[in-house]
């Protein structure tokens, strides 16, 4: 796992986090940090922002975990 | 585990709306009296929370229309429209819907949801890309599930955004097909659909536009944004509703795009559901006649929409930016729109309460709809009933009595 990703992942997690748990790499992103489908697609548009990629909405209901979520864009930036 | 168990988080916030009166999600309208009046057990209520825009709803022409093709045709088709249920009624809409859009081709839904979840799913392959605005309407996310595309999604009427996201995808092959709304349901407000245009141009992407609430409320035929910013050329496919302008229930896509046909053997929301009832269609078609012989009904509703918007604005409330039918009295916590609703109820005035997450960036409202067939003194009635509930609970600040010496 690309830990540098998953650092930048946490950062814009932690701008839509509001129950202030400390975030990593097993966290789950809809139960513990209680963010909802819409927050976690503007989530989404945040990373896609920041690291210049697309992250399609299709990929959501594969990513649990920040560490998913990282390993999804890790593989995105591979195939782009 | 219940089935329902994954639900529990949505039976708590549920919970919590109900806890503070009677559900405001489950309404029960005993009698309507006309298309602003109803009854609510005894209770005479005006509504201010439909979508009843040109007030068609009780048109003598629409129901004689409706009641004459009940008695004759019978009350549905019970088939779809590629068996038994496409009738000459279902195929003289769809002519006079091309005709009136100035496209070649017309095809009806059973529902406007349906028409979304149908065209934007079939149009996108596995290979293409859908481009869909962060506040789109349930029946574009459902339809992007449906569809085999890839899904992308742009910030809310940013043009900028969309740009920049198609540019990402420059290496890509597939198609790219845009999705945008006329007006907004939630805060009413507009696409910028201009400057789409020339996105969609610059990136060779096609255009699609949800016409759903500005059909009969924007253009000066009616025929909706597109006709209003003057871009009907530039747009591949008009989605819209006759559930709303037109008073009644169904949806539909026209084009001029070659070979759109084919949707009708490929489109499966189109396919696999019975068509409207012929009721339905007589009455739909006969409001299409209405808005075009009566352009005076889209003056009113707009000299209404004045009234209601500038008179709750004096009155100090935060409304949606842009002036529309739509006009949503934007409010600090969801605790106090549902308050707020059921006060208003209680003084006779039915709005729409929308809550987080259906609304855009969690905003809590009290969705008012202006209707043409609104009387001033009926639209003047519901501000003043909203402002002596916001002095009661303290959202807005009577104004100071003048002291008596």
């Amino acid at each position: 796992m690309d830990q540098d990703l998953v650092n930048q992942v946490i950062a814009v997690l932690q701008k839509f986090d509001k129950t202030g748990k400390t975030i990593e790499s097993g966290t789950d992103i809809a139960a513990e940090l209680d963010l909802d489908s819409l927050a976690v697609m503007d989530v989404i548009m945040e990373l896609e922002d920041s690291l210049d990629i697309s992250i399609p909405l299709n990929l959501i209901p594969d990513i649990k975990t920040v560490g998913d979520l990282a390993d999804t864009i890790g593989q995105l930036k591979e195939e782009s | 585990m219940s089935l329902f168990q994954r639900f529990e988080h949505l039976a708590q916030s549920h919970r919590a709306v109900k806890d503070i009166g009677a559900d405001p999600f489950r309404v029960r309208i005993d009698r309507v009296l006309s298309p602003t009046e109803a009854m609510i057990g005894r209770k005479r209520i005006l509504l201010a929370g439909t979508n009843n825009y040109l007030g068609l709803t009780f048109d003598a022409g629409c129901v004689s229309a409706a009641a004459s093709a009940l008695e004759t045709l019978g009350t549905g088709t019970t088939g779809s429209s590629i068996a038994n249920g496409h009738y000459g009624g279902h195929r003289a809409l769809e002519q006079a819907l091309a005709s009136f859009f100035g496209h070649e081709h017309g095809m009806v839904f059973t529902t406007g949801y349906q028409a979304n979840l149908g065209i934007i799913s079939t149009v996108a392959g596995p290979d293409d890309y859908l481009l869909i605005d962060a506040d789109s309407h349930a029946s574009i996310y459902d339809a992007c599930k449906m569809s085999s595309a890839t899904v992308i999604r742009f910030r809310h009427n940013d043009p900028r955004d969309l740009d920049r996201r198609l540019a990402r995808l420059a290496k890509e092959p597939g198609n790219k097909v845009v999705v945008v709304e006329g007006i907004y349901s939630m805060l009413g407000d507009k696409a910028p659909l201009r400057e789409f245009v020339d996105v969609k141009k610059k990136h060779g992407a096609y255009l699609i536009v949800d016409e759903a609430h500005s059909f009969g409320v924007l253009g000066a035929k009616g025929r909706g944004l597109a006709e209003e910013a003057d871009v009907e050329s530039d747009v591949d496919m008009v989605v819209g509703t006759f559930s709303k302008s037109l008073g009644a229930v169904g949806g539909f896509c026209v084009s001029s795009l070659p070979d759109f046909e084919i949707l009708r053997v490929a489109c499966r929301p189109y396919m696999f559901t019975a068509s409207l009832p012929p009721s339905v269609i007589a009455s739909v078609r006969a409001a299409l006649e209405t808005i075009k012989q009566r352009p005076e009904l889209m003056t009113t509703l707009w000299d209404n929409v004045g009234h209601f918007y500038d008179g709750l604005e004096r009155q100090g409330f935060l409304l949606g930016e842009q002036k529309s039918p739509i006009v949503a009295v934007r409010l600090p916590s969801p605790e106090l729109a549902v308050h707020m609703w059921h006060e208003l109820l209680s003084a006779g005035v039915y709005v729409n309460l929308a809550l987080p997450p259906a609304t855009p960036a969690n905003e809590s409202l009290l969705r008012c709809s202006v209707c043409a067939a609104h009387t001033k003194e009926q639209l003047s009635t519901i501000i003043d009933k909203l402002t002596v509930i916001a002095y009661e609970t303290g959202l807005l600040e009577a104004p100071a009595r003048v002291a008596v010496s």
